[in-house]
C-alpha cells in the first residue's frame, strides 16, 4: 500500500509545493532492513544527575558498532548531525534535576537527523520513596510525549522506565527503540521488569528455532506478523478461518511455516490448537492473537449479533485461548511470549464501536492481569495498540477520512502493517524478557488518547 | 524389507461443478494450488519428497508431463520427482497404492498421489480428417503445395470432437451402463435417492462439525463443494425425471447420479520414520489393495461391476471377511453403482457362479457406509476421488482410534475398478 501523499511531497516538485503551501512534509521512514546497522551515524549519550545505565548504554551502542559522543561535545548543537540521543535519567533526586535533562537534551536535540532517535531511560515512578522523586520520575513521561510531537523528519522518541534490578533487561529494549524496527513507535512508554534477560540481541535470526503462532494471519496485519516472524528465523504456525484457507496457504508456505484452518471461535478451538501444537511442534515459544472483526454501529443501533461477535473473536477467544495454553501440559514452551493485539480504539474509544473498544480494551486489561502470573512462568504477555495502519481495509476508507485518519499523528503518515509486526517480533524475542504486561502502542503517536 | 506405509494427510480443493467456480482454472492450476495446500499444512516448503504421482482422465496434450509441472510450479523442491498415471475414476485411488507400494519397498520415504480433474477446461480435439490435412500441411514445402491443401479444408471439418463420457467400445454412456446394471440387480429408485440424500446430509454435516477444515482448503473463492444440498430429502428428489435408462423402469436421475465435476485432490503418504523425523501424525496404514477388470464389452457383466470381483481376492489375501471393517467408502459414481455391487456381494448365486465363493460375502452395515458424504454430494472430478477418499477415509478411522479398519472401493471406466484397506 503507498502513500501517494508521502510519496509526492518527498518527489522534486512535490517538496517545492509542499513548502510553498505549507503543507506537512511526511518522512520517508527509516524501516528496518536485514543487516541493517542499529543506527546510520554516531549517538550522543548523556545523564541527568547520577545515572546508573551509562554503561549499558554504551555496551549495547558500542556492540553495535556505533561511535559515542559525550555531552561535553555537544558545544550548543552546532556539531556534526548525530542519529540517536540517549538521555539515563535514572539519577534524578528531586524536580529541579529535571533542568539538567534540559541542558543535555537541548543543543543535544538540535543536532538530531532524519529519522533521529531519543530515548530517555528513567526510574519507575511508582517506586519512588518519596512524592517529589516521583513526582520527578514522572514528569519526563510528558517531557518525552512533547518532544515527540515538536520532532521532525522521521524522528522519534519514546520513555523506558528501569527498575532497580532490570539492568539485564536493557539492551533488548533499547535496540528497538533506537533501531528501524520501531519507526511507527512514537511517544511510548515502557516500564521494564526486573529479570535476567540474553545480553545479545541474537542477530537477523533472534527466533532462530522458535515455533510461533499467528492468529488471522492470511492476510493484513497478521500476514505481515508472520513474514515478520519468520524473517526472524520462527517455524510460524498461521491460523486463519477455514475460508481463508487459501491465502492462508499462501502466506504460510512464503514463510515456510505451517497453515492451521481454525476459527477461533469454534468450541474445539483450544483443544484443537492445543492438540496441533503439542502433537507436531512440541509446544509454542510466541502466540500472537492477531485475529480481529470490527462490526460497527452506534451503540443504539447495535444488535446482539455484531456486539456479540466482535467480542467473541476479539476477546473471549483470546482469553480461551492463553487459559488452555497455560492449562495443557507442553503446550507453552519455557520463557514463552504471548502478544495480544489491542487497538487505538481500545484506549481512545471511537465512536461506533462500542463493540470494538470494548474487546480491545478488554485485551489491555487481560496483559495485565496476567503478566504476574506469566512472569512465574518466566515468560511474558504484552498488548500492542495500532493506530491508523495502511491496510486493505483502510484502502476502502473515502478518500477525505483516509487522509485525514493517517495524518492526526506526529508523523504525519498511517503505519504499515510491518510496524505492528516488527513492534511483535520485538516483543516476541528472548531479549525482551523484561518487557512484561505493558501496552505499547504502535501509532506515529496518534491524537487520539495520546 | 517390508512395511506398510502410513497416510499422515490429505487436502483437496472444494469441488465445483462443471463450468461453473473453476470454469478457467486448468488442471495443473487446480493440482498445484492442491499440492501447496497439502505443503503449507505440513509445513514442507522446500521439502524434496520421494515422490509425487497423479494424474488427470481428461487431459491436454500439453500436459503430458502434468504432475511434474505441478510440482514444478509448487512450493516442494523442485528436485522432487513426479509422474502422471491414468487409471479413469481410479486413478486417485491406484497414484495412492503405487506411492504406498515403493514407500513399503523402502524405495522411497514420502510421496505424494493425488489427481485432478476439470470438465470445464476440458481438451477440444480436433477431427480427424482435419488433423491429417493439418498433418500434410505441415509438411508440405512449398507455397502452392500449402494452398492446395488449405483448399481441401472443409466446414464440416472444423467442427472439433468434443470429449465424450462414453466407453469407445460400446458407445454407451457411463450412465446408461449403469441403469443396465441397475436393472439386472433390480435397484429401486426410492433405494437410490435414499443413498443420495443421505450422502449430503453425512457432507453437510462433516463440514459443519470442522471434520474438512484439515481436508480442504479454499480454491477461487469456493470454499464448500457447490454441488452440496444440505436440504436435500428424498421427496425433493423423487421429483426429478430420469435421465439414463428407459421407459418405466429408468430409476436413475441427475441427483442419484454424480453431476460432471472439477477438482484436484492429494494425499501424503510416508513411512512411519519420516512421519515421526517431521513429527507428522500417522492417520492410518494402507495395507492392501487390489484391482480388477470385466468383460463389459462381450462377456454380460456391468461396466461398474469389477470392484466386487476385486474385493474377495483382497480379503482372502488378508485374511477378512466383509464385516471386519469398522467404515466403508464405496464410491458414488451412481447411487445404483454403490447398491448394485453391495447386492452382488449378498447374493449368493453371483458369489458362487462369478466369484468362485463358497458363500456370499454377505451384507454391510450401512451405518458404516460413507459417513461424512461421498461423490453424489461432493461431486466427481474423476482422477481426484480416489485422494478424497483416501484421505477422508484415514482421519476419519483415527479418529475411531487405533487398530480400526476401513474398506475403499472404487469403479472406473473402462470395466476396472481398485479396492484397499486402510488401518488406524
Ligand atoms: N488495520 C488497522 O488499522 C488496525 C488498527 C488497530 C487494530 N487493528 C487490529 O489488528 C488486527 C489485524 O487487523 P487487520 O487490519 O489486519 O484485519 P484483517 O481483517 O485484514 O485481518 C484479520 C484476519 O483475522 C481473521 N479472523 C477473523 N475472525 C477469525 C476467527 N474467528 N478465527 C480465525 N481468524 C479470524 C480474518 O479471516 C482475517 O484474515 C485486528 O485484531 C485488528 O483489530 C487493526
Amino acid at each position: 500500500m503507498s502513500d501517494w501523499y508521502r510519496d509526492f511531497a518527498n518527489s522534486g516538485v512535490g517538496t517545492t509545493l509542499v513548502r510553498q503551501l505549507g503543507l506537512p512534509r511526511p518522512a520517508v521512514l527509516r524501516r528496518y532492513t536485514p543487516g541493517q546497522p542499529l543506527l546510520d551515524g554516531p549517538a550522543l549519550v548523556g545523564s541527568a544527575g547520577e545515572g546508573r545505565l551509562r554503561a549499558e548504554i554504551e555496551a549495547v551502542l558500542r556492540d553495535d558498532g556505533v561511535t559515542v559522543l559525550s555531552p561535553a561535545i555537544a558545544d550548543g548543537g552546532s556539531g556534526p548531525k548525530v542519529a540517536a540521543v540517549v538521555l539515563d535519567a535514572t539519577g534524578l533526586t528531586t524536580p529541579a534535576d529535571l533542568a539538567s535533562a534540559h541542558d543535555f537534551l537541548a543543543p543535544a536535540v538540535k543536532r538530531l537527523g532524519t529519522n533521529g532517535r531519543v530515548v530517555v531511560l528513567g526510574e519507575v515512578p511508582g517506586d519512588a520513596p518519596s512524592p517529589a522523586l516521583a513526582a520527578a520520575r514522572q514528569a519526563l513521561d510528558g517531557l518525552v510525549r512533547s518532544l515527540a510531537k515538536e520532532l521532525r523528519a522521521g524522528a522519534i522518541a519514546n520513555l523506558v522506565y528501569v527498575p532497580s534490578g532490570a539492568e539485564a533487561a536493557v539492551p533488548g529494549p533499547l535496540r528497538f527503540f533506537l533501531s528501524g524496527r520501531s519507526a511507527y513507535v512514537d511517544g511510548q512508554t515502557v516500564t521494564l521488569s526486573a529479570v535476567d534477560a540474553p545480553s545479545g540481541d541474537g542477530g537477523t535470526t533472534p527466533l532462530a528455532g522458535k515455533v510461533a503462532v499467528v492468529t488471522g494471519a492470511a492476510r493484513g496485519i497478521g500476514a505481515s506478523i508472520a513474514d515478520v516472524l519468520g524473517r526472524a528465523g520462527a517455524h510460524v504456525v498461521a491460523v486463519d478461518i477455514p475460508a481463508a484457507g487459501q491465502a492462508l496457504a499462501a502466506v504460510a508456505n512464503r514463510v515456510g511455516g505451517t497453515a492451521l484452518q481454525l476459527d477461533i471461535t469454534a468450541p474445539d478451538a483450544a483443544q484443537r490448537l492445543v492438540e496441533h501444537l503439542v502433537q507436531r511442534h512440541g509446544g509454542a515459544d510466541v502466540v500472537v492473537h492477531n485475529a480481529g472483526i470490527t462490526r460497527d454501529k452506534l451503540l443504539v443501533n447495535m444488535d446482539s449479533a455484531r456486539w456479540n461477535s466482535v467480542l467473541a473473536v476479539n476477546l473471549q477467544a483470546q482469553l480461551d485461548l492463553t487459559q488452555a495454553l497455560l492449562d495443557a501440559e507442553g503446550a507453552l514452551k519455557p520463557g514463552a511470549r504471548v502478544v495480544a493485539v489491542s487497538s487505538q480504539s481500545g484506549i481512545a474509544g471511537n465512536r461506533g464501536q462500542t463493540n470494538y473498544s470494548a474487546s480491545k480494551a478488554g485485551v489491555i486489561g487481560m496483559v495485565r492481569a496476567w503478566a504476574p502470573a506469566f512472569a512465574e512462568r518466566g515468560a511474558t504477555i504484552n498488548a500492542v495498540a495500532p493506530g491508523f495502519i495502511v491496510t486493505e481495509m483502510t484502502a476502502k476508507m473515502p478518500f477525505g477520512t483516509r487522509e485525514v485518519g493517517a495524518r492526526l499523528n506526529s508523523l504525519q503518515q498511517g503505519g504499515l502493517p510491518v510496524d505492528v509486526a516488527e513492534a511483535i517480533a520485538w516483543l516476541a524475542q528472548p531479549a525482551s524478557a523484561g518487557v512484561n504486561g505493558q501496552v505499547l502502542r504502535v501509532c506515529g503517536q496518534n491524537l487520539l488518547g495520546a | 524389507m517390508t512395511r506398510k506405509a502410513a497416510i499422515v494427510g490429505g487436502n483437496r480443493i472444494p469441488f465445483a461443478r462443471s463450468n461453473k467456480k473453476y470454469a478457467r482454472a486448468s488442471n495443473q492450476d487446480m493440482l498445484t494450488a492442491t499440492i501447496d495446500g497439502l505443503v503449507a499444512r505440513y509445513g514442507l516448503a522446500g521439502e524434496q519428497l520421494g515422490e509425487v504421482v497423479a494424474g488427470a482422465v481428461l487431459k491436454h496434450a500439453r500436459d503430458f508431463n502434468l504432475t511434474r509441472e505441478s510440482v514444478l510450479g509448487s512450493q516442494l523442491s523442485p528436485s522432487t520427482p513426479a509422474y502422471d498415471v491414468q487409471q479413469a475414476c481410479g486413478t486417485g485411488l491406484e497414484a495412492a497404492v503405487l506411492v504406498a507400494n515403493k514407500i513399503a519397498l523402502g524405495q522411497i520415504e514420502s510421496g505424494i498421489a493425488g489427481g485432478t480433474d476439470t470438465t470445464s477446461d476440458a481438451p477440444l480435439a480436433v477431427n480427424d480428417d482435419l488433423r491429417h490435412v493439418l498433418i500434410a500441411l505441415n509438411n508440405a514445402k512449398t507455397l502452392p503445395d500449402r494452398l492446395k491443401l488449405l483448399g481441401k479444408i472443409r466446414p464440416g471439418q472444423l467442427v472439433p470432437d468434443q470429449p465424450r463420457n462414453v466407453e469407445p467400445r460400446t458407445g454407451l454412456s457411463m450412465g446408461e451402463h449403469a441403469a443396465q446394471t441397475a436393472k439386472v440387480w433390480e435397484v429401486s429408485r426410492e433405494s437410490q435417492d435414499e443413498l443420495a440424500v443421505a450422502s449430503h446430509h453425512n457432507l453437510a454435516a462433516a463440514y459443519d462439525r470442522g471434520f474438512f477444515d484439515d481436508l480442504v482448503t479454499p480454491f477461487l473463492g469456493l470454499t464448500r463443494d457447490d454441488n452440496l444440498r444440505p436440504d436435500s430429502t428424498v421427496e425433493k428428489l423423487a421429483t426429478l425425471k430420469p435421465v439414463f435408462g428407459e421407459g418405466e423402469g429408468a430409476t436413475m436421475t441427475a441427483a442419484n447420479s454424480t453431476p460432471l465435476t472439477d477438482g484436484a485432490s492429494a494425499v501424503l503418504l510416508a513411512s512411519d520414520e519420516w512421519a515421526a523425523e517431521h513429527q507428522l501424525p500417522v492417520l492410518a496404514h494402507l495395507v492392501d489393495a487390489q484391482t480388477a477388470a470385466v468383460d463389459y464389452v462381450h462377456g454380460g457383466e456391468g461396466l461398474l461391476m469389477a470392484p466386487a470381483y476385486a474385493m474377495p481376492v483382497m480379503l482372502a489375501r488378508n485374511g477378512l471377511t466383509l464385516q471386519d471393517f469398522d467404515l466403508y467408502e464405496i464410491h458414488e459414481a451412481f447411487a445404483s453403482t454403490v447398491l448394485s455391487t453391495m447386492k452382488a456381494w449378498e447374493d449368493p448365486a453371483f458369489c458362487k457362479e462369478k466369484l468362485g465363493l463358497d458363500a456370499p460375502l454377505g451384507s454391510i452395515d450401512r451405518s458404516k457406509l460413507n459417513v461424512n458424504g461421498s461423490s453424489l454430494a461432493a461431486g466427481h472430478p474423476f482422477a481426484a476421488t480416489g485422494g478424497r477418499i483416501v484421505a477422508s477415509l484415514a482421519k476419519a478411522l483415527h479418529e475411531l482410534g487405533p487398530g480400526k479398519r476401513g474398506l475403499i472401493s472404487i469403479c472406473a471406466a473402462g470395466g476396472q475398478g481398485v479396492v484397499a484397506i486402510l488401518e488406524s
